[in-house]
């Protein structure tokens, strides 16, 4: 195998993603900081995670400059977790059903049991 | 035979069979990943496997979390810290976050530094990267010691609510720490590789034999932005949930 000259970028753009890394990082700090709650607040949470989870994988790791057979290989089998999950969230609904019924007499269920 | 296209060393070698056949033909040269290194499509593929057994955990502590009857802590509360004379939420889980993505940081530019053959420059960053990494266990150490010996927290249960907020979280955030402090340790093996002059000289590991060269320090660098990513998922879902 040829050894190639293996990854090489400027150093600049390294700079820029942790730059951006710790924008990212003190937005979803100021979700919790200033109590934004519901919906919103899931909503932040999840688009600033997986925009940091983004650039780390791509550019840190570099996988926009591999092959495809690569970054399929790796960035598709997790997406199976999906499922995982969202068994598990059908279950833990029925759990959290049955507890209500059998066990939650006599004292208030909360509604904010998440 | 159709394989007349393949290259001739393919042709040279008949095939063997049974219990040898199978070494033979997971160790031969087929090629899926091109243009890159076996070690680092190989820790890509580790990285994948590591991807599910922390997907399995944090799938397992929204499902403990969903069903609880019991008020769930809050983190912001449980996780404040009082710094001169203010109760300032969470702090101490920012900055162990800025440190580690920091620490991300520095382990890219060791990357390129190494493709660049500049001995010096990687090791400092290097050594840096593990002085960071370090810094993260210490200060994740200190936030398990105060849960444990002032808040009273255990797997088993904790004055605040949910028994199993001590589980998941010990569970969660214990096995990302050995994480960081394997890689700590891994880090300072290539570093110290690295100014021996190991890498120029293809000087052979003393595991595999393999002759060293920098791509170990992109393999090395893989690890390193995982156990980040691993954290970037746990602060959205564990902390700040």
């Amino acid at each position: 195998m040829a050894h190639a000259q293996g990854q090489q970028h400027p150093i600049g753009i390294y700079l820029k993603i942790w730059g951006l890394l710790f924008v990212l990082s003190a937005a979803s700090y100021a979700v919790d900081y200033f109590h934004v709650q519901g919906y919103l607040r899931w909503f932040l949470i999840v688009t600033f995670m997986l925009l940091k989870a983004g650039l780390i994988v791509a550019v840190f790791m570099h996988m926009v400059w591999e092959r495809l057979a690569l970054m399929y290989a790796i960035v598709v089998p997790p997406l199976l977790l999906m499922v995982l999950l969202a068994i598990g969230a059908l279950e833990a609904d029925y759990t959290f059903l049955t507890r209500g019924t059998f066990f939650g007499a006599g004292t208030e269920v909360s509604a904010e049991h998440r | 035979m159709t394989q007349t296209t393949q290259a001739s060393t393919t042709q040279a070698l008949p095939l063997a069979d049974g219990l040898q056949g199978i070494v033979a033909d997971w160790s031969s040269d087929q090629v899926a990943f091109k243009k890159v290194p076996w070690g680092k499509a190989m820790m890509w593929i580790f990285l994948l496997s590591d991807t599910f057994i922390f997907g399995c955990f944090l799938i397992s502590y929204m499902t403990v979390r969903m069903s609880t009857t019991d008020i769930w802590p809050n983190p912001s509360e449980v996780f404040a810290l009082t710094l001169w004379g203010h109760k300032i939420p969470m702090i101490l889980i920012a900055i162990m976050t800025f440190v580690l993505i920091s620490s991300s940081g520095t382990m890219a530019m060791a990357v390129k530094f190494g493709y660049e053959k500049n001995k010096k420059m990687t090791f400092i960053l290097l050594l840096i990267t593990a002085a960071l990494g370090a810094t993260f266990v210490g200060m994740q150490a200190f936030e398990w010691s105060k849960l444990i010996f002032e808040e009273g927290v255990r797997p088993w249960g904790n004055p605040m609510g949910a028994a199993q907020f001590g589980s998941t979280f010990f569970m969660i955030t214990g096995f990302h720490g050995t994480h960081v402090s394997i890689g700590v340790i891994f880090l300072i093996i290539v570093a110290v590789k690295v100014i021996r002059g190991d890498l120029d000289n293809e000087r052979p590991g003393f595991l595999t034999g393999r002759k060293g060269n920098y791509e170990i320090v992109e393999t090395m660098g893989l690890y390193w932005h995982f156990v980040d990513l691993v954290w970037v998922f746990i602060f959205a879902f564990f902390y700040l949930w």
